[in-house]
């Protein structure tokens, strides 16, 4: 499970990296309410001094190869975490919601208790079957766009090419957002859980009765 | 004399938890650093030779290969069709994005469509003739490789009834289409199975009205399991083969294939 977890990161990067490359030859999206253009998510500075638009095929070469391994990995992970039981300390249970809002109130510091857990609290089950939701959705909006005839019923599940398309970018800033968040919650834990997620083991001091 | 014994004293814990770390921070780094050397290579590998295909590295060219192959044999089908709208959803406004090879007018009197056969002959079809074929009208979502679509409706006639009526069907068992402009500027290759899938056709009008010059004036490539860069302006010749023909944007880095 660690090593899908830092498989992960770096493919991820890529993919959205290429998929900026693919985005930038017609950057039509903002977010507009009554008429009024609130985000446009590039401005032209941006390809002045980047040189961009000249890079779609490579782009597309790019993302079309490492689908593949982002694939693989996060059916690796699901099928590893389904046959280890992992997925009890991971996967949402009943209450998860309703504690996960209290986990937040928690470390937001404005309420004082935390609801109980176990390895992962309320909030990180939460986070943790939303993401690999998310890559399932990311994997199947991006086929509805990669081989819209081919899979017509994909893409009219998801609303239509257009729409399927809008969904993936979608995605793509919630992953965004999901390593911002998780890397300042990486921070907060501390070296010891950050080392645990790399070699496998967690350090506990005992204190010592005197 | 005393022996020397080694005594290897047990291990504490303080011990094995550094020596863990070591081990686990050590393969960590070692795979992180392959990793990255790995992707050095791929970003740095060199361009492929350029032939009917350029402009790519040539892992990525090959792995784009092997990834369209592996879609076509899996999904490709020509009984699936692209969506098809009502007339009233189509673009008043047809977007235009390039004229490569079709630049400035033609008329429609001097042109006329050279196919190619197999036996060396020419044929030489005027519109007119292909006009006088039943036309099939299409109202579908036009997705350009850059990645905006929109609703366009044309009208012509489907190349499966073009094969058809001249007489091509030994051409049809070819593996591939070859087009070109009158000018030579701007061409693409076909695979059969696309060409013949009953939604290709040769269109000369878009919105029910002749094709104006700047959308491929008199008769152009309408192929909806295609990119846009497969959809051809002003088609000269018509050829076919066994082996790929040139295609303007596969010798730019773009994928041969192209389909959706």
């Amino acid at each position: 499970m660690r090593w899908t977890h830092w498989v992960n990161f770096p493919l991820l990067a890529i993919m959205i990296w290429s998929g900026m490359l693919i985005y930038w030859a017609n950057d039509v999206y903002t977010v507009t309410i009554f008429g009024h253009t609130f985000v446009r998510f590039f401005p032209q500075w941006f390809y002045n001094t980047l040189h961009i638009p000249q890079r779609l095929a490579e782009g597309m070469a790019f993302h079309f190869l490492f689908m593949w391994f982002f694939t693989l990995n996060g059916i690796f992970y699901v099928l590893y975490t389904l046959i280890s039981g992992e997925w009890r300390e991971l996967w949402l249970k009943r209450r998860s919601f309703k504690e996960a809002w209290q986990v937040v109130l928690h470390d937001l510091h404005i309420r004082k208790t935390a609801p109980p857990q176990n390895k992962y609290n309320a909030a990180q089950r939460v986070a943790y079957s939303a993401i690999i939701l998310m890559g399932i959705g990311s994997v199947l909006t991006g086929l509805a766009i990669y081989k819209p005839v081919q899979f017509n019923w994909l893409a009219w599940l998801l609303g239509g090419y257009h729409l399927a398309r809008i969904w993936h970018f979608v995605l793509t800033i919630g992953y965004v957002l999901f390593f911002l968040i998780h890397i300042i919650q990486v921070i907060l834990a501390g070296w010891n859980n950050f080392r645990s997620v790399v070699s496998g083991f967690e350090v506990y001091e005992k204190k010592e009765k005197n | 004399m005393k022996k020397k014994k080694k005594i290897k004293q047990p291990l504490t814990i303080e011990q094995r938890i550094r020596r863990r770390e070591f081990l686990s921070f050590g393969v960590f780094g070692a795979l992180g650093i392959a990793g990255y050397s790995g992707w050095k290579w791929l970003y740095k590998a060199p361009q492929e030779k350029p032939g009917i295909t350029a402009g790519a590295k040539l892992p990525l060219r090959r792995a784009l290969n092997k990834t369209e192959l592996f879609f076509r044999r899996l999904a490709f089908n020509e009984s699936h069709l692209a969506k098809t709208y009502p007339v009233a959803m189509a673009a008043k406004n047809v977007r235009h994005n390039s004229d490569i090879g079709a630049e400035g007018n033609i008329e429609e009197t001097s042109w006329r469509l050279q196919v190619l056969k197999k036996d060396g002959t020419k044929l030489s079809v005027s519109l007119n003739e292909i006009k006088a074929l039943p036309k099939t009208e299409l109202v579908f979502d036009f997705k350009c490789v850059e990645g905006w679509d929109q609703i366009q409706y044309w009208g012509g006639l489907r190349f499966m009834d073009f094969v058809k009526h001249f007489g091509l069907q030994d051409e049809a068992q070819l593996d591939y289409v070859g087009l070109m402009t009158p000018d030579k500027g701007y061409y693409v290759g076909i695979d059969m199975p696309s060409a013949i899938h009953p939604q290709t056709i040769l269109a000369y009008e878009m919105n029910g009205k002749p094709l104006p010059p700047n959308h491929g004036k008199p008769l152009r490539w309408i192929i909806p399991v295609k990119y846009g860069i497969k959809n051809l302006k002003r088609i000269g010749s018509i050829t076919f083969s066994n082996q790929r023909p040139p295609d303007y944007w596969a010798e730019q880095g773009y994928d041969y294939y192209s389909g959706l």
